[in-house]
């Protein structure tokens, strides 16, 4: 009972509340006019809405096979016997302890310090906000990701990599046909946090670029923000771009786990 | 059990947060939202003395830079919601109608000098200004003093006082850009600053020139404001005007072109206070910013103004840029009780000996009442030049970007000046996006 209470509080009522907000024009939640759907309709013919999608799937899917591929090396390097390991672990997991706009704006001096010498700033294309954030969010989610494939990678047993050995199979066979299928579970929750960490990204980019040169770098959350607060009478607009943007992450999100799920085995 | 215990426990104390944040209710309380981070300590001074004075507690609550919109919009859904506030003009008015008080049988309006300048609609007085601002060319004289005594100068005026259009502007600048290294300067403007959030100063303050001109031939309008608000599209007539300065101020400029996406307002003045440039367009609040800089080498006496020239007909006759989009408005949906304690604490604050003084000299405000006497007026080197320049026997500019359609438009007008710097977009392609975004956006208030 409390559980459900909770739940229903702190999810469900706002949750719900949302999903009406976006059929109605509204300017503060109390003064709410029914419009049914045409909120929805304004949303999917605007350009920008539409560039910002875009956008987001381009870095989503950079960054979420970038962010893994690195992050499954780093793992496989430190799970070895090296010197130093646990120290070069928690350099690596440091980026994230440190706050998005923070970063954002630590990340827009360094990359406008590099570009300075080209004389052009990250706001000349959006090319360069896209590499600037892509190269943002792999700093800062690498670490993260590593530690989670350490942890699969580990919990790999000793034996079964032996065994593979004594019947002669490469380091590469092993990786595949072993490891791989073994740290799926790692695989599942890695791949899960960064498509939806890349699809809702905001403060870096706001930071970063907040959206520069005329809001060809801006992402799907920055579009929302900018259409709710942009302009009085779009409320309604922004809160209709959130749903679907709910709904869009949510299947995402969902459909990725069902197909790692099924990927899983038992050792 | 001890599980549920704590369950219960937690959602108790969930629900008890819930109910404490909503039930609390300070019944004397004045929350006033400030608009002005700038001068956000002022304003903490000024509740202290008033609550010393008369036992009435003053909340101030200030919006970070450019956050103003979105703070009242959160603050003003709460129960504790700010009782005053500030529109800043007729669209703002339009946008928060439903939360403005009238405000016509107060005295603080009785004290306006000029009663055009509250925002009405129909009988009803909804917002009273309380600041006249002006903006122009800020130039330190000390430079153009130094290079009008140079002995290869290559225009024929021998003083800035001369310069009262935009060819000479031209010919002078110009002139003195190539004239860099003898006067030790690093440019004659301070950046255009086009970085996110930094482009006021042109999408909405230059832009305001060419507008102006164009509603001002509306003539079925006695106010380019209204002409403004009443035009569905622009044909953005003196757009070449824009360019003319526009390019004056990049080609002349501290930093390069391509550079200008990162720079910032603060950037700008403070080129303008150490003596890397020679001018810089901003109006009279820069003041305190040019003042507060480290190491800042302009004195006060030789801070001046000019209006700012861009090549339009007759405008040897046009004066600064004067007027102001700071409204106070009194929140109509909290007690009356609430709305009589901050009509007088304004009252308190425009007419006493002590909140004018605030007024005068901490705030620097040229306050537009009758309660102030020629001797309360502020002190500060460009506050003198905007009255010097009212009494001129030119035209001030009026503030007419109060009819932009929205911050979207502005902000479409600023990333497009933002390309057209960095060479990704041509001009007529800056004209064309003006153009749409004025008609879209109006299209969508609609």
């Amino acid at each position: 009972m409390p559980t459900i209470l909770a739940f229903l509080i702190a999810f469900v009522i706002p949750f719900v509340m949302g999903i009406y907000l976006s059929l109605t024009e509204f300017t503060t939640v109390t003064d709410a006019k029914w419009v049914g759907f045409s909120n929805y309709a304004k949303a999917f013919s605007n350009q920008e809405f539409l560039n910002a999608l875009w956008f987001t799937v381009r870095f989503s899917v950079i960054s979420v096979i970038s962010i893994n591929v690195f992050a499954f090396i780093f793992a496989m390097l430190l799970t070895r016997k090296l010197r130093g390991t646990n120290v070069f672990r928690t350099i690596f997991f440091m980026p994230n302890l440190i706050g998005g706009i923070v970063l954002g704006y630590i990340w827009q001096l360094i990359i406008n310090g590099i570009l300075n010498n080209y004389e052009v700033t990250l706001t000349s294309s959006a090319t360069y906000g896209f590499w600037g954030l892509v190269v943002l969010m792999n700093w800062q989610l690498i670490g993260y990701m590593m530690i989670i494939y350490i942890a699969g990678i580990q919990n790999v047993p000793k034996d079964i990599v032996e065994a593979a050995k004594i019947d002669g199979a490469s380091r590469s066979k092993i990786l595949r046909n072993v490891t791989l299928p073994l740290v799926m579970p790692s695989i599942t929750i890695c791949l899960f946090l960064t498509v939806s960490n890349s699809f809702k990204l905001f403060d870096q980019n706001l930071a970063l670029t907040a959206g520069a040169p005329s809001k060809q770098s801006a992402m799907l959350a920055l579009d929302i923000f900018n259409t709710f607060y942009g302009k009085s009478g779009y409320e309604g607009v922004g809160q209709a771009k959130a749903v679907v943007f709910f709904v869009l992450v949510a299947s995402i999100a969902l459909i990725q786990l069902v197909l790692t799920r099924r990927k899983e085995v038992e050792n | 059990m001890n599980k549920k215990l704590m369950g219960v426990l937690l959602v108790a104390t969930l629900i008890a947060g819930l109910v404490a944040g909503c039930g609390k209710k300070d019944e004397k309380a004045i929350y006033f939202l400030n608009f002005k981070p700038e001068i956000a300590e002022v304003y903490e001074k000024i509740a202290k003395d008033y609550e010393a004075e008369t036992g009435v507690k003053v909340k101030v609550v200030t919006a970070a830079a450019g956050t103003y919109e979105t703070k009242l919009k959160s603050e003003i859904s709460k129960s504790d919601a700010p009782t005053i506030f500030q529109i800043n003009g007729p669209v703002g008015y339009e946008a928060w109608k439903d939360y403005t008080l009238d405000l016509k049988d107060t005295k603080l309006y009785s004290y306006l000098t000029d009663k055009s300048l509250a925002v009405t609609s129909g009988d009803g007085v909804y917002g009273i200004p309380y600041v006249v601002e002006g903006y122009g060319i800020i130039y330190n004289d000390a430079i153009m003093k130094k290079y009008f005594s140079l002995a290869d100068k290559a225009v024929s005026i021998s003083s800035t006082s001369e310069i009262n259009n935009y060819a000479t502007l031209k010919a002078v600048v110009e002139d003195m850009t190539a004239k860099k290294d003898q006067l030790g300067i690093k440019g004659v403007f301070s950046s255009t600053s086009l970085a996110a959030g930094e482009q006021w100063r042109w999408q909405s303050h230059l832009a305001n020139l060419p507008l102006f001109y164009e509603f001002k031939d509306n003539t079925a309008y006695d106010n380019t404001i209204l002409a403004g608000l009443a035009s569905d599209e622009i044909s953005f007539k003196y757009g070449d005007n824009f360019k003319n300065v526009f390019d004056l101020y990049t080609n002349n400029s501290v930093s390069n072109k391509s550079m200008l996406g990162s720079k910032t307002v603060a950037d700008s003045m403070a080129e303008f206070a150490l003596g890397q440039s020679a001018m810089v367009q901003n109006g009279n609040w820069a003041w305190s910013q040019i003042n507060g800089v480290d190491g800042n080498v302009v004195k006060s006496e030789d801070i001046k103004f000019m209006p700012i020239y861009t090549g339009v007909p007759g405008e040897e006759k046009q004066g600064l840029a004067v007027g102001t989009e700071n409204y106070f408005a009194i929140n109509g949906k909290v007690s009356a009780e609430k709305q009589q304690e901050s009509i007088a604490f304004l009252e308190w604050l425009f007419s006493s000996e002590k909140g004018k003084s605030y007024i005068t000299n901490d705030l620097g405000f040229i306050a537009p009442f009758n309660t102030f006497t020629d001797a309360e007026k502020p002190a500060d080197p460009l506050a003198k030049e905007v009255s010097n320049w009212m009494e001129k026997d030119v035209s001030s500019v009026v503030w007419t970007f109060a009819a932009f359609p929205s911050e979207d438009f502005k902000n479409y007008f600023g990333d497009a000046l933002l390309e057209y710097a960095q060479g990704n977009k041509t001009w007529d392609e800056v004209v064309t996006i003006v153009k749409d975004s004025w008609k879209s956006e109006k299209a969508k208030a609609k």
